[in-house]
């Protein structure tokens, strides 16, 4: 058992108890920050993996701006203490279960997978040199084409964000 | 035993499965959205997963893509979520079974 399996399994345990935090905390800001641990552990998994770039993005990405996002929503909303209605205990049951047996069904599917074999030295095709040249050469159209739909996005949160019309109000108090 | 591709499959489809759980045993939207992340999140795990094993730079591609569109679909999201507490003051879904009316 070498350094690689040893960290993977810490990475691994890290991961599935923080991903357990999220869905069991009653405190929704304690389930934003066991989801930024769980992003921690992945990106530990994707250095592990020598896909140094999408680990240093996912960390920017997920745990910087997305989490900070939540946390904002969170606040802004002050949600954050645990008066959260519980599902019935009927429903959290039957969750559990489906959940559960889409694993189970899921696993039986892949129990009998060959197993391949991992190269555990470094290798270079994380490195940001190689993606941005992959980028740019054979995946340019869904680069231009995410810029669309980022932009749509944007202005799309935009306005189903802001208030509504002063017009439209004008016309309920006249109708009123 | 070492770790191999069959170890990073458990892994991703258990962080999936917790996520499909909390999707559905929570009533808290914002919770909901978080267990979409993990799911996603575990989807990537998987695409570098089998990046690193085959040596092709191509899913790794597809993990950046697919971060884009989280990002997005969490903007749009939370704007929803946001306009949906202003009007109901709350941010529970079970108020949303009224839509069916």
């Amino acid at each position: 058992m070498g350094i690689y399996d040893i960290i993977f399994w810490i990475l691994s345990a890290i991961a599935v108890s923080c991903a357990l935090g999220v869905i069991l905390s009653r405190n929704p800001v304690n389930s934003v920050m066991f989801l930024i641990l769980t992003f921690f552990a992945i990106s530990g998994h994707y250095i592990l993996m020598n896909a140094q770039f999408l680990a240093i993005v996912n960390i920017i990405v997920y745990a910087g701006a997305i989490m900070v996002l939540f946390l904002f929503v969170i606040m802004l909303m002050n949600l954050n203490a645990d008066v959260e209605p519980q599902k019935g205990q009927l429903v959290q049951l039957a969750g559990v279960i489906s959940g559960g047996v889409l694993f189970l069904v899921v696993l039986a599917a892949i129990k009998t997978a060959r197993p391949m074999e991992i190269d555990q030295t470094s290798t270079e095709i994380g490195l940001i040199d190689n993606l941005g040249k992959v980028l740019f050469t054979k995946f340019v159209l869904p680069f231009e084409i995410s810029s669309v739909l980022f932009l749509s996005a944007m202005i799309g949160a935009i306005v189903i964000g802001k208030k509504e019309d002063t017009k439209q109000q004008g016309l309920q108090k006249d109708n009123n | 035993m070492p770790v191999n591709s069959t170890h990073y499959l458990f892994l991703s489809l258990l962080l999936f499965s917790i996520g499909i759980m909390g999707a559905l045993i929570r009533r808290n939207a914002i919770i909901i959205f978080m267990c979409i992340e993990l799911m996603l999140n575990a989807v990537n795990l998987l695409l570098v997963a089998f990046s690193k094993i085959f040596g092709d730079a191509d899913a790794q591609l597809f993990v950046f893509f697919i971060m884009v569109v989280a990002a997005a679909e969490v903007a749009v999201g939370l704007a929803v979520i946001v306009m949906m507490y202003r009007k109901v003051q709350s941010v529970d879904i079970n108020i949303l079974n009224r839509l069916k009316h």
